[in-house]
């Protein structure tokens, strides 16, 4: 029973990151770099809450958080791939664009710096905990099937032996016809669905949008992309050790075995661990964050 | 390709023809910032209007709240100075073809460190000792979590990005646990009080200033701003860094070793961003407190991007986003304070974008306005 | 007006074009003119190829080959002139459109996705699928029938990262065949490939052609040209300058239409391309029908100098960064004495690259290295240069210049160290230093204080050779030091390096440019993958003798003993004293 709970409770939160890391895999799979995960994410979750919150219905809320995510990700499309604006930069600015978005309109719509009304959501009470609140929320079962299909796009059909040619060697995939800005559109937009699903998730998960409310986790889905070496078995993988570090951690709270913070911390020190080379070397797409 | 490909890039690569007058590199400078500020302050009017007020309006507030009272001057003055910090630590590590998105936590770090060290002094020390060692202090505890991203790029090509970022976690992390598990006062997130080595503030000296943060920091960073041009134009390590960030191809066969620059460039860029941290600490409230300096890492970003990565571009850039970001403060009765937040970021994205082509058309522009 | 009449005038051959009709032509261009930026790569060039012919498009680096042909596999826009394939104009069409009408290019530089498998990067844009996945399995049994058909054969389930240079040469004529291309256009293919398998190129090429596919091989290598084409084209300086058929002509009445009357010396340089008409493409025994040049006078039997050679190399190697099994550069040992000019010719990435930045400081490498007797193998790059070694680096807007610092910072690059006081850079000096070399060698524009950027190819290639020779040095390392600089330039860069090797330096000479290996040159090594497979005084080392090691067909590394022996060519003998 203990181990069913804790299972839940890991899948619970790494839902997220699944959504998030499927849409950097897919952005730096085309070579742009998923640095505005987080920002997508916390679009994508404030127009989960305005979407729910005006049509009383979670779904059109999920289809606004999807939107959302995806209207961040034009901007970065844009000023990347058009204006080849420098991709960290660009990236960095639209985390801060987020932040500082979703902070005016909170106001604006709902006139609070800190957290929208309560809004509808999808399975039962978060109070609820455990099974049902986790397996009765249809987006988890989204989230279950998200990498491995991303897996299968990837490897198993035309256009995603497309996608990998373009991260890998754009000019090679241009002299054949593949049309290369058109792929890195379709791979940051949908990195921007994804993530914004990923946001849609929380912000259902919570019932509400708060400041701020990713803390992180767009970054953390970022790690899972370089720790599970951009193939989507290995980051979905990367999620779940993630997630599981976290749910010990909420589930051995009374205990103090380990301070909280050196937990947090596991997901970046084993990206590092994983950039320096100690694990095996992570090589990312050869063409990530160039313009030829 | 090859004789195609070396024409392009002459001609794209070179805003300034041969024939390029000083004027002409002045507009090439100037431009983009222009042109943001422009872009920004189209948003700023479409996100005043959203909220049905008068943008007009709202700028007279904002240049009230800001530059119109001696309050208001201060905390410019203020947060200018924080944002000089991280906006020379960004410029440096650019000046040397890095990204340092490490800011966040290498001044939370020097913020640490002065804090911790100076709360640990003996409360008779001198201030002329006292500062001096934890201005040092703050640039040390800046320097190491800057330190580690420089290593790794030179030792593994360990991406300074991602590394800088997961630094931030990582290194933020364990300051809140120090913090809340050992080093806070109780019922707070902040340390004790420095024992020794508090700056002054401009109030202390003028009662003009009353309540504004204000203190004599500034002094210390625009030296270090002047060292900084110093060290970057004037000298052979500078001229080293910049021929790194510029060609590292052409820098190795110069005679540096490119790992090595890249070394000191991160420490010196963490140790400027950690100096920031004194602003705060010895300068305001004297303690080290949890998120002191929260968003001035990345805002730091966009300073050294308008200011061009040069120092005087960064200290002016600074007090432009310090003032925008004090005067979201004293309109935030008409519109939200959030409004700023919003108009850095489009100010960024429309640096990057601003690409030769653009700013060949728009020059075209201008000449064309001039004649 | 037909095709016929407008057969481009050649340089002195009189070449009879029996040309066929237009509307037979496989490929028709005409008035071709192509700029980047003020480069004018096209000049008016013409192309005409019949279907079903194997066509050379030869001319020196830089003539305009490549970008012609580019311009007809659609990579390039045509500024001026038209293009027509099987009689249909299709000026300025895309790639995805030559691609779809037949035209198939392989590039020099292979457009490969080196994490994909064979199979992937065959059919990469026109996948075969079966429902909405993508079907690897015809994927893989269509490229092996076509590598059975083709003679191209490989296994198509292998990453392309794991290939040979051969093989992955195979796959990017498979891609073009599996699109159907019936037109093949290959751009200097046989640079990276071993004699055999550019035997078995050559066999595929030859297959293609008789079932009816055409072909155009871009190529500045005669004896290629000889051994396979049935028809010649030959450009310079962007234009079209001649049109003959393979069998009415000889290498000799190409290398003049190639390089033009204005360039006296280099014909000795190209004849070097030459193996014997005779040899075909078997090229293994030609030299010893070629006439030795007389050993005149005892030059060659001259004692070794009794002075310790400036630079010398013992057994240096240096591995492939990316694969320690791979070696660059091979146990190569050489010496270069004071006053002396080395000259190493070769086929470039036979290891030129490697030898330089391993004397420079740049490579790691194994073996022993002495500047004037001292071992600085431990040394970097800056000890090195202050102790006496200079370095023109083969590729001057990546190495050799920081393009965005100005020309008085750029004359220190490497000597930054000398120009200081304290921690700062002496801005005096540096400026006077500036003024100095600026008039001492003719910078234009002569200011400062622009950019390296701006200034013209030559003027760049100036600031790097008064930099590196206006300064104290015993040992030079010149590689490529005229590559893509106007004639003034080169002819004053040549005269600096015969005066410097007068004046007692010892000159490393690297260059792709035979006839400047030959004018500069006291003694010819040639390298060949990794080897520097002989060393010859220049009295013997005519083209003709130097072409079999250039390609690989002649082998007789050096060894220590023939060091010795030919070191002893005299210093500051006529360059041309060579020639009978």
């Amino acid at each position: 029973m203990i181990g069913i709970i804790f299972l839940a409770q890991t899948i619970r939160i790494a839902m997220p990151y699944f959504f998030a890391a499927a849409g950097g895999v897919v952005s730096e799979r085309v070579g742009i770099i998923g640095l505005s995960l987080e920002g997508f994410m916390l679009t994508g979750a404030f127009c989960t809450v305005l979407g729910s919150y005006y049509s009383g219905d979670p779904w059109i809320g999920l289809l606004c958080g999807i939107a959302g995510g995806m209207a961040a990700a034009l901007i970065l499309a844009v000023a990347t791939i058009r204006f080849r604006a420098d991709q960290v930069v660009a990236g960095i600015a639209i985390n801060l664009l987020a932040i500082g978005a979703t902070r005016f309109f909170l106001r604006l719509f709902f006139n609070s710096s800190s957290n929208s009304p309560r809004v509808v959501g999808f399975g039962g009470e978060q109070s609820a905990g455990g099974l049902f609140a986790t397996f009765g929320n249809p987006i988890v079962w989204l989230g279950l099937i998200t990498l491995p299909v991303l897996g299968l796009v990837l490897y198993r059909t035309p256009f995603g032996l497309r996608l990998r040619a373009v991260g890998e060697h754009p000019q090679a995939a241009r002299s054949l016809g593949v049309s290369v800005n058109r792929l890195r559109y379709i791979g940051v937009i949908l990195s921007g669905a994804l993530a914004g699903l990923g946001g849609a998730y929380l912000a259902s998960d919570q019932h509400q949008f708060t400041d701020g409310m990713t803390a992180g986790r767009g970054f953390i889905a970022l790690a899972a992309v370089i720790f599970g070496r951009w193939d989507p078995k290995r980051v979905a993988l990367a999620c779940l050790l993630f997630a599981a570090a976290e749910t010990l951690q909420i589930q051995l709270q009374g205990l103090q075995l380990v301070p909280s913070q050196f937990v947090e911390m596991i997901p970046y020190v084993l990206t590092i661990i994983a950039l320096v080379g100690v694990v095996g070397r992570a090589s990312p797409p050869a063409a990530l964050g160039k313009m030829e | 390709m090859s004789s195609g490909s070396e024409a392009e890039v002459t001609a794209i690569g070179s805003p300034v023809g041969p024939s390029g007058g000083r004027r002409d590199r002045l507009a090439a400078a100037l431009l983009p910032p222009l042109m943001a500020l422009a872009l920004a302050a189209v948003v700023g009017d479409l996100l005043i209007l959203a909220f049905g007020e008068a943008p007009r309006e709202v700028y007279r507030l904002l240049i009230e709240g800001t530059w119109g009272n001696a309050y208001g001057l201060g905390q410019v003055l203020y947060k200018a100075t924080t944002l000089t910090c991280t906006g020379l630590a960004f410029a440096i590590a650019a000046r040397a073809g890095l990204f340092n998105i490490g800011g966040e936590s290498q001044i939370a770090a020097g913020g640490f460190a002065a804090g911790t060290v100076g709360f640990l002094l003996p409360a008779a020390m001198p201030a002329l000792l006292a500062v001096p060692l934890l201005v040092l202090a703050a640039m040390a505890g800046g320097g190491v979590v800057g330190a580690v991203p420089g290593a790794l790029k030179a030792r593994f090509g360990a991406n300074e990005v991602i590394v800088t970022i997961m630094l931030n976690f990582i290194v933020l992390a364990l300051l809140n646990y120090a913090v809340s598990s050992h080093l806070h006062v109780p019922e707070t997130l902040h340390t004790p009080e420095i024992a020794a080595g508090v700056i002054p503030r401009l109030a202390d000296f003028s009662s003009t200033f009353r309540g504004s943060a204000a203190n004599l920091s500034m002094l210390i960073v625009v030296a270090a701003a002047a060292l900084l041009w110093w060290y970057l134009f004037r000298t052979r390590r500078g001229y080293e860094l910049r021929a790194v960030g510029l060609q590292p191809d052409a820098a190795e066969y110069g005679g540096v070793r490119v790992g090595s620059v890249w070394t000191r460039a991160m420490i010196i860029s963490g140790a400027v961003a950690g100096l920031g941290g004194i602003n705060y600490v010895l300068g305001y409230k004297h303690y080290y407190e949890e998120g002191f300096a929260t968003g001035s890492g990345f805002l730091g970003i966009a300073v050294a991007l308008v200011g061009r990565n040069h120092p005087v571009g960064v200290m002016l850039a600074a007090l432009l986003f310090a003032t925008l970001s004090q005067g979201g403060l004293a309109v935030n009765a008409l519109v939200p304070k959030q409004m700023v937040d919003v108009l850095q970021a489009v100010v960024i994205l429309a640096m990057v974008t601003s690409v030769p082509e653009v700013q060949r058309v728009l020059r075209a522009g201008l000449r064309g306005v001039r004649s | 007006m037909s095709g016929a009449e407008r057969s481009p005038t050649s340089a002195g051959s009189g070449p009879t074009a029996d040309t066929p009709l237009a509307d037979e032509l496989a490929i028709r261009m005409r008035g071709i003119t192509k700029f980047f930026g003020a480069v004018r790569a096209n000049n008016g060039a013409e192309l005409e190829v019949p279907a079903g012919q194997l066509h050379a498009l030869v001319g020196e680096n830089g003539a305009g080959k490549s970008t012609l042909m580019r311009i007809l596999s659609g990579m390039y826009e045509p500024d001026a002139g038209s293009v027509r394939v099987d009689g249909r104009d299709v000026t300025g069409w895309s790639t995805a459109s030559a691609i779809a009408a037949g035209v198939g290019m392989v590039h020099q530089h292979f457009m490969l996705v080196p994490t994909l498998t064979v199979a992937e990067n065959v059919v990469l844009g026109r996948e075969p699928r079966r429902g909405p996945s993508f079907d690897r399995a015809r994927a893989e049994r269509e490229v092996n029938e076509l590598g059975a058909s083709s003679g191209l054969v490989v296994e198509p389930g292998r990453r392309v990262a794991d290939l040979s240079v051969g093989e992955a040469q195979r796959v990017e004529i498979l891609k073009t065949l599996y699109r159907g291309a019936r037109i093949l256009i290959l751009d200097e293919p046989t640079a990276v490939l071993s004699p055999p398998e550019v035997e078995e190129l050559w066999t595929v090429l030859r297959r293609l052609r008789d079932k009816g596919g055409t072909v155009v091989l871009i190529t500045h290598k005669l004896d290629e040209v000889m051994a396979i084409s049935d028809f010649i084209t030959v450009m310079r300086s962007g234009a079209t300058v001649s049109r003959i058929r393979t069998s009415d002509t000889t290498p000799r009445e190409i290398a003049r239409a190639m390089v033009g009357r204005e360039v006296a010396l280099a014909m000795d340089a190209i004849g070097g391309m030459i193996p014997s008409p005779a040899s075909g493409g078997d090229g293994s025994t030609t030299t010893t029908t070629q006439a030795q040049p007389s050993l005149r006078g005892t030059d060659l039997l001259a004692p070794v100098p009794a002075a310790p050679p400036a630079l010398e190399l013992r057994a240096v190697s240096v591995v492939a960064p990316d694969d320690a099994r791979r070696r660059l550069l091979d146990r190569v040992s050489f010496t270069v004495a004071p006053g002396e000019i080395l000259g190493i010719a070769g086929v470039e990435g036979n290891g030129q690259t490697a030898l330089v930045e391993a004397i420079a400081g740049l490579a790691q490498f194994t073996g022993e290295l002495r500047l004037n007797g001292r071992d600085v193998a431990a040394l970097g790059v800056r000890a090195r240069s202050d102790a006496g070694l200079s370095h023109i680096p083969e590729d001057r807007q990546r190495r050799g210049l920081i393009l965005d610092f100005n020309v008085a910072d750029n004359l220190i690059l490497g000597r930054q160290h000398h120009f200081t006081s304290g921690p700062s850079l002496d801005r005096g000096r540096i400026a006077a230093n500036a003024r100095q070399q600026i008039s001492a060698f003719d910078i234009r524009p002569p200011d400062a204080t622009l950019p390296a950027r701006a200034l013209s190819g030559g003027n760049q290639q100036k600031i790097i050779v008064a930099r590196e020779m206006g300064r104290d040095f015993s040992v030079l390392l010149a590689a490529q030091p005229t590559r893509g600089v106007d004639v003034g330039a080169i002819e004053f860069i040549h005269q600096e390096l015969r005066d410097a090797r007068d004046a007692g330096k010892a000159i490393l000479l690297v260059s792709a440019d035979l006839a400047e290996i030959l004018a500069l040159s006291d003694r010819v090594g040639v390298m060949y993958r990794g080897r520097l497979v002989t060393v010859l005084p220049r009295a013997i080392a005519t083209p003709e003798v130097l072409g079999p090691y250039m390609t690989g067909a002649a082998d007789n590394p050096v060894d220590e003993l023939s060091i010795a022996n030919e070191r002893a060519t005299p210093v500051g003998r006529p360059r041309d004293g060579g020639r009978a």
